[in-house]
């Protein structure tokens, strides 16, 4: 059983007159005790996945087709009273940037208790009592006096703990980390990553969909790997699995772009021409114009993802 | 604790300011043309009765010394005494200054409690019916001079439907529903042009903080929408209102002498055009400094709100 499932899922833009597909067709599920890496360029839809499974798209977006299941519940059929109460109770969501993530104006302790009361029947006085021990869990010193300090108070490595706090503060079953780390130094980011692995994963048997740009990263605390192209997810699989042998050519091209102590220093190898725009993706497999292996048969549709050999899925016609 | 060393630190701040602002007042009201024994004697006054009521008034010293001498008695309390009826011109503002203030804080609230969810609403559904009647007071409010908005308001409600009396005034004391109806036409006048900007700058303000990282992490949260714009977005929209409600009040002290004016309103905006135009210098020296106190003491007051309102302004813990 999984934690959540996306079926067939494509998230469009309204722009200059008419709809683009940002996301188109993504399809992936989180299990219990893991931590799902989803993986791509800027620009590639990753976040835009995560808003549309928090159902907190921009005015200008809209989910053109498939389902989203959290659990048994198909989210797109929710009201927006149901889906408040979902938010941050089943499933969480922290941010990039930590510093702009707290309200300037409001306490640690009221960010906290705020959200427990929004979910949990519990009185003031539990409620600062389970913030205080939440603000514990996710090691900030002085817990106690630290809930009466305002956000600006805080580094960014520490205002990322808040957050986390705060979302973990109803048990969530999914919690969804939006590049947690990217606005974060590398000790810092280690120690977020730990504790995030520690606190829903280990502790709590919850699931984590990790977006991140950093394949260190993905290396570091995923436990599987899907990796996005254009709106589209290409390859999917158990993290030692696909850094081992990737198989689709744009996973491929991506690791031997990576500086490696391995490899006999020289020039890095890059990807030739670039990522298509939103506005002008091509109709058969979003990578075939960059693609060292491209065949007619690549311009008829997107491939579906299929299972190979070594594990992985892969969505490309080398494998059919 | 810092706060109130921050507030003494702004009143001692105050002494240069008045200093300044009395200098100012002062020389520019010798600039106008126009004698004040000439005034008070009439066109057909003989030189020598002229020069004997100049020297009454104090006004064949040097200009410095017209001055030290002003400053001197304003240190020790004394505004001085009104040219031509001899009155403690202390007594006519002490009479007077309670309309203009009622005045303006009558329009301020007015104008704050139409304004401020007018805006907020627009700002939830922009391109809805609120944001469309928020652009037209916004468009309306600031095109329409005082002076002929009051008059058609005259017309309107107290020639046509006969609701509110047209001119006068009704002491506080003697007959608070008398009172409030003597001052609903001029306070509606005054407000109207301060209603405009707050609407637009209110609209502007939450559209500006809807916009941050913050308000996405709080519906993340699950909290109810109703609780994140009315506890967490207006309050951090609360600033940009604040600043223009001071601002603004420099305009209503402005406005409210033309609406005195206009509906006959006893106060401190009236004393001072007709002390002008009679140059009668101890009223309108003594007139316009308590006016532009005031607008100092206000925005005095918008300043410890921003330490209230900000955590980061007040330097909280830490």
């Amino acid at each position: 059983m999984s934690l959540l499932s996306l079926r067939g899922l494509s998230t469009e833009f309204y722009s200059g007159g008419r709809w683009l597909e940002a996301v188109s067709d993504v399809s992936f599920d989180l299990r219990p005790g893991e931590i799902l890496g989803l993986v791509g360029e800027s620009g590639c839809g990753k976040s835009t996945i995560a808003y549309s499974v928090m159902q907190l798209l921009a005015h200008n977006a809209r989910i053109s087709r498939g389902q989203v299941l959290l659990g048994e519940t198909d989210l797109l059929r929710l009201e927006e009273a149901d889906l408040q109460a979902l938010r941050g109770s089943r499933v969480s969501m922290i941010f990039q940037n930590p510093m702009t993530a707290l309200d300037p104006l409001f306490t640690i302790g009221h960010q906290l208790v705020e959200t427990l009361q929004a979910h949990l029947d519990i009185n003031m006085h539990e409620a600062r009592r389970r913030a205080l021990s939440l603000l514990r869990q996710v090691g900030i010193p002085a817990a106690e006096e630290r809930l009466r300090a305002y956000p600006h108070q805080f580094s960014g490595g520490m205002s990322q703990r808040i957050a986390l706090a705060i979302a973990i503060a109803c048990q969530p079953q999914v919690l969804i980390a939006d590049e947690p780390t990217t606005a974060l130094d590398v000790t810092i980011q280690a120690q977020i990553l730990q504790l995030i692995r520690r606190l829903l994963v280990d502790e709590r048997g919850s699931g984590v969909l990790l977006i991140t740009h950093d394949l260190g990263v993905v290396a570091q605390v995923c436990d599987r790997v899907a990796v996005m192209y254009a709106g589209s997810i290409v390859e999917c699989g158990e993290v030692a699995a696909l850094f081992a042998a990737p198989q689709h050519p744009y996973t491929q091209a991506l690791l031997n772009s990576l500086p490696s102590h391995r490899k006999a220093r020289g020039r890095l190898e890059t990807i030739a021409g670039r990522v298509p725009s939103l506005g002008d993706r091509p109709a058969g497999c979003p990578f075939a114009p960059r693609c060292p292996h491209t065949k007619e048969r690549c311009e008829n549709g997107r491939p579906p993802l299929i299972k190979v050999e070594t594990g992985q899925e892969v969505a490309c016609v080398l494998y059919d | 604790m810092q706060l109130a060393r921050y507030i003494a630190g702004r009143l001692l701040l105050l002494l240069p300011v008045l200093f300044g602002t009395s200098v100012l007042i002062f020389l520019l009201l010798r600039l106008i043309p126009g004698d004040p024994a000439q005034v008070i004697l009439g066109l057909r006054a003989t030189p020598e009765r002229l020069v004997i009521v100049r020297s009454e008034l104090g006004l064949d010293l040097p200009i410095h010394q017209q001055y030290a001498q002003w400053l001197g008695k304003l240190l020790a309390g004394d505004l001085g005494k009104d040219f031509r009826s001899n009155e403690a011109v202390s007594e006519l503002l002490r009479v007077r200054l309670p309309v203009t203030i009622e005045l303006t804080l009558f329009a301020l609230a007015l104008a704050i409690v139409v304004a401020v969810p007018l805006g907020i609403r627009a700002a939830i559904r922009p391109g809805g019916l609120a944001d469309r009647a928020a652009m037209l007071l916004g468009l309306l409010g600031i095109s329409i001079p005082d002076f002929w908005l009051g008059i058609m308001l005259i017309l309107l409600f107290s020639l046509g439907l006969r609701m509110f009396p047209s001119s006068g005034y009704v002491r506080l004391e003697s007959d608070l529903v008398g009172n409030l109806r003597s001052f609903f036409l001029p306070a509606l006048t005054l407000a109207v042009g301060l209603a405009a900007v707050l609407v637009r700058m209110t609209r502007a303000a939450l559209l500006e903080v809807l916009e941050r990282d913050f308000v996405k992490f709080l519906r993340a949260k699950g909290l109810r929408e109703r609780l994140i714009i009315y506890q967490h977005v207006l309050r951090n929209a609360s600033i940009p209102i604040v600043t223009v409600i001071g601002l603004q009040f420099g305009y209503l002290l402005g406005g409210a002498v033309i609406v005195e004016e206009v509906f006959s309103l006893p106060g401190v905006g009236r004393l001072i055009v007709s002390a002008t135009l009679e140059r009668n210098y101890p009223v309108v020296q003594a007139g316009m400094l308590v006016v532009a106190l005031l607008f100092i003491l206000v925005n005095l007051a918008t300043d410890v709100l921003y330490g209230l309102l900000n955590p980061k302004i007040r330097g909280d813990g830490a």
